[in-house]
């Protein structure tokens, strides 16, 4: 390895800092509101005066626990089942693009990106009408169905781009060397497929977690509404008080597992998504 | 899933039929298999947003409102009329464009830089600016929105506080009371939080362009900054095509920032909120949807424009190239 310049090194320590500073401090600036007393909100300062948990005892036990835990649940339940029916649908789609010679590749890769740039708002409000009339309005179903048209296309992609990368010529071999075809599917290809199948997954929650538009407009109670789309809802303890803080508190706690899914697959999720974007 | 059932050689071969028939029967099984398993992939992907896309259309063409659905009555683009030459809508329009052009000028200027960073970070160092850089990409975008909301708000904002040195920052500045104050930090946090993704696209096109010919041009006596013009930029320029692109149709719909800090007052409106107040807020299904139809053809109209006037390659973006 080349050694660095005393020069080389302080530009680095300086981009280091400047990257971190941009990137962590609106984070860093929502964790701290979200330990600030109601009463010390408006003083201005980035830190909290006193350090306090009242905001998440409201959330997870207080008046807005009402609010809050449902959405939680609905978030991550609504998101998990979105994730597995695409990841699983667009595993099958994948493996025929990467593997299979058939006409009409092209049209459902083109299909794909056509998909993941069409306006969201454009579809929810035919949805929010039919939903209406089908009774599906502000129910688990009534997300997942449309959570598809956000998880699906970029599920498709990236396996594809994954899949296409896959010597499947191994599996070819193991038969030689003896193998059943399901041993050597299972021996050979499942774990090559298996971290692409995971990175997708992971990049497809993230899309289904992110959402707001179909939330907002799919739901109206807590029987379905997601955490994004319940922090609009949000009211302060009276209605003198800003829910700030709660709204601070309910954030972090939806924020930090996404941080640290981050930390520990940043390699997959970087390699997942420029593979999935340009040709890999 | 077996794969198996495709592997070379399973078709039936001994039944003597001519090699030529042989062939197209292994071609129309694979072809079968191959819809078999894409099929339900691209059915539900067709169903959840063709069919709301077309319903949009016919339903734009009838006077219709929730609150008085027995009045439902066709009225041949009456509703397109009335969108039109409201300047709500224009003045919508006008917001969403130059929110998408700033953003997506600004995120590649600065996504080429993080891209750089990236690419050539030294070893000690990648992990961690790769995972800063990622976290914005991670949150959650209402959650983006009320961290910039809340820095920036009057009463518990930080940043006036910070900056009451820079001319025109004092404690009773309040930005979302004005127009271009307002716009200024719905924008700063639509970059902070899809300059990542950007920055992604850009590193994927930076990793492709070969390093024997930087180094060549580095021989040659070129200047860092002419080896960028000369030899990196034309290198990836198709990446950089792409990553536009998909930042500008992504920006055209932007929706979440605007309804948490501002829902569209002092002039903030956007075209995505404009539709969603008409339809779901008014409950004015026909309009909603005349509205919900021209967004998505304003989208359809930046891909042509796009791919046959800048000619982007999407065959690139589609793994393909």
């Amino acid at each position: 390895m080349r050694t660095l310049t005393t020069r080389a090194k302080v530009a680095w320590a300086v981009i280091t800092v400047v990257v971190l500073v941009w990137a962590l401090l609106p984070v860093v600036s929502i964790i701290a509101t979200s330990f600030k007393l109601p009463s010390q909100l408006n003083l201005g300062t980035f830190w909290p005066k006193t350090w306090t948990t009242t905001n998440y005892e409201q959330i997870f036990a207080g008046s807005a626990k009402d609010l809050f835990l449902p959405a939680l649940r609905n978030s991550i339940g609504i998101s998990l089942i979105a994730t597995f029916v695409a990841v699983v649908l667009a595993t099958l789609a994948a493996y025929a693009i990467a593997r299979l010679d058939f006409r009409g590749k092209k049209l459902i890769l083109t299909t794909a990106l056509g998909v993941s740039i069409f306006p969201v708002i454009s579809i929810v409000t035919p949805l929010f009408n039919l939903w209406r009339n089908i009774g599906l309005y502000d129910t688990w179903l009534g997300l997942i169905i449309p959570y598809l048209s956000l998880t699906l296309p970029i599920s498709i992609w990236t396996l594809a781009a994954f899949f296409r990368q896959i010597p499947w010529e191994l599996e070819q071999a193991a038969q030689v060397d003896g193998a059943t075809s399901w041993q050597a599917f299972r021996k050979a290809i499942v774990p090559l497929a298996a971290p692409g199948v995971f990175t997708t997954a992971l990049i497809a929650f993230f899309i289904a977690w992110n959402d707001f538009v179909y939330g907002i407009s799919l739901t109206s109670t807590s029987a379905a509404r997601p955490v994004p789309a319940a922090l609009a809802f949000f009211t302060g303890a009276s209605q003198f008080e800003e829910p700030t803080g709660a709204i601070s508190a309910a954030a972090v706690v939806v924020t930090i597992p996404v941080v640290i899914l981050v930390l520990l697959f940043q390699r997959q999720i970087v390699s997942g998504l420029t593979q999935g974007a340009v040709k890999g | 899933m077996t794969s198996s059932a495709v592997a070379p050689g399973a078709t039936t071969s001994e039944n003597g039929e001519p090699r030529a028939a042989r062939r197209s029967d292994r071609a129309r099984d694979e072809a079968r298999l191959g819809w078999w398993l894409a099929g339900p992939a691209f059915v539900v992907m067709l169903a959840v947003t063709i069919y709301p896309i077309l319903q949009a259309f016919y339903d734009s063409l009838f006077s219709y409102r929730l609150t008085a659905p027995s009045d439902k009555e066709f009225n041949a683009g009456q509703n397109y009329v009335v969108v039109l030459s409201d300047p709500v809508f224009w003045q919508a329009f006008l917001v969403t464009a130059v929110i998408t052009i700033i953003t997506v000028l600004v995120e590649l200027v600065l996504g080429f830089f993080l891209a750089l960073v990236m690419h050539r970070a030294i070893r000690q160092l990648r992990g961690v600016l790769r995972t800063a850089i990622l976290v914005p990409y991670g949150i959650i975008t209402v959650v983006s929105a009320f961290a910039w909301f809340y820095a920036f708000d009057i009463n518990s904002g930080f940043v006036n506080h910070w900056f009451d040195w820079v001319p025109g920052i004092d404690p009773d500045l309040n930005w979302f009371a004005h127009q271009g104050t307002s716009l200024f930090v719905i924008m700063a946090s639509e970059i902070w939080k899809t300059t990542p993704f950007i920055s992604l696209l850009l590193l994927a096109g930076l990793s492709q362009v070969p390093g024997e010919l930087e180094e060549a041009a580095q021989v040659d006596g070129a200047t860092a900054w002419q080896r960028l013009q000369r030899v990196v930029l034309p290198n990836m320029k198709a990446a950089i095509m792409v990553a536009v692109l998909f930042r500008a149709l992504d920006a055209f719909r932007i929706f979440d920032n605007v309804f948490i800090m501002t829902n569209g007052a002092n002039g903030t409106d956007v075209l995505s909120l404009l539709a969603y107040r008409t339809s779901i807020g008014r409950l004015e299904i026909g309009l909603g949807s005349a509205i919900s139809v021209l967004l998505f053809l304003c989208v359809i109209g930046i891909c042509f424009v796009a791919i046959k006037l800048f000619k982007v390659d999407l065959a690139s973006a589609r793994g393909e190239g």
